[in-house]
């Protein structure tokens, strides 16, 4: 598959969060501030990419070879589990500054469906590891891109009078549902 | 707490979709249809019930330090009978939910409760509060999945009531995160008012 094909559909035709429905958890609750969302979108491309190469060794090198597919749901939500702990340990021997700005982020991303998501996807798409990572990383960069369009968005919110009934959850999921709107414009760009 | 209001709570006053705000993600991603809402979210709490009732069993034998990923490993094993059982007995079903399936073991509902209840209570109550919560969800998603049908398609659990063109838009993404917005602002104003 051609790879600029699969950054594009990855990034904005299907964008994970407003049109896949994934880690909307974290969508709504840390993008308060463009600041915070950044912070996340990085944690989360770091934390994607590394899961969707571990998972894709396992799924390939163990899971197939041995008829264990049906494990894929435990093995998958496992190693991520194991991988961020370890990059929360890693981080904050070898990079204690990187660790400040992650760190907060990282028990997050365990729970986050993105993650697993992005790792089963690229399993049933049946890409290959090059594929996978480049999948993945486009994938984080769309999520970070509706982040922080999505935070912006909310820093304004803040200071404009809403109906009293809206305020806060209801009025970001409308805001939300305008956004996927605009994103559902690049539909038909790739095939 | 008696058990009778242990297990209604999870239907409105806490709510997990509308009023916990837990497991967006499904909410959103499986509501095309009533139908389609009910089946992720009674496979949901079969899990949440299931994966309660072995939790709060072996509650005492888990160290602290391990509880989390002890949780997850459980939760994840009934995720696959689910997502094997359905494979096999309603295989339409499961090609619409799709990836939402083994997502389940990611609801933060799941896990929510697994910490918050069953670590810390009897089996019995632990079953009852799963068996509310899940039903609670399930009651969300089918109300979500059904105005999403009747706006978009003029129809509930695929039974035809309105003639022509509606906004189909409804049926699409952008749809599912305005009608839960305005979903959730109404259970807000029931919640006070009752």
């Amino acid at each position: 598959m051609d790879y600029f094909v699969i950054i594009i559909s990855a990034i904005f035709v299907s964008n994970i969060v407003l049109t896949q429905f994934l880690g909307i958890c974290p969508f709504l609750g840390v993008s308060t501030r463009i600041s915070t969302s950044i912070g996340m979108g990085g944690a989360v491309l770091f934390v994607m990419t590394l899961a969707t190469m571990t998972t894709w060794i396992f799924q390939y090198y163990i899971l197939i070879p041995y008829g264990l597919e049906f494990m894929q749901t435990i093995v998958f939500i496992l190693v991520i589990a194991a991988l961020v702990q370890m990059v929360e340990i890693m981080l904050k021997k070898v990079s204690p500054a990187l660790y400040q700005a992650l760190g907060i982020f990282l028990p997050l991303i365990t729970t986050n469906c993105a993650v697993l998501g992005v790792a089963i996807l690229t399993m049933q798409k049946h890409f290959n590891l090059l594929e996978g990572v480049v999948f993945s990383i486009s994938t984080a960069i769309g999520y970070t891109m509706a982040l922080v369009i999505f935070a912006g968005i909310r820093e304004h919110l803040d200071i404009i009078e809403v109906p009293k009934g809206m305020r806060g959850i209801p009025i970001a999921l409308v805001t939300a549902g305008i956004l996927a709107m605009a994103f559902m414009g690049f539909t038909g760009m790739v095939k | 707490m008696n058990q009778i209001q242990n297990f209604t709570k999870g239907f409105l006053k806490e709510n997990p979709v509308f009023v916990l705000l837990l497991g967006m993600c499904p909410t959103l991603g499986t509501t095309t249809s009533a139908l389609n809402g009910l089946g992720m979210g009674l496979a949901t709490a079969f899990v949440l019930t299931m994966s309660n009732m072995v939790i709060s069993m072996v509650k005492n034998q888990i160290p602290d330090k391990v509880r989390i990923p002890s949780f997850i490993v459980i939760i994840a094993s009934f995720v696959t009978i689910v997502e094997l059982t359905m494979q096999a007995y309603a295989p339409a079903l499961y090609e619409q939910l799709g990836l939402f399936i083994p997502l389940i073991v990611v609801n933060c509902i799941v896990l929510g409760r697994a910490e918050a209840f069953a670590s810390k209570n009897t089996v019995w109550s632990s079953v009852i509060d799963g068996l509310g919560m899940g039903l609670g969800f399930a009651f969300a998603l089918t109300i979500l999945g059904g105005a999403r049908e009747l706006l978009g398609s003029g129809a509930i659990f695929g039974v035809h009531l309105i003639k022509g063109d509606l906004m189909l838009v409804f049926v699409l993404a952008p749809g599912a995160f305005i009608a839960l917005g305005y979903i959730i602002a109404l259970v807000n104003k029931i919640n006070k008012t009752v």
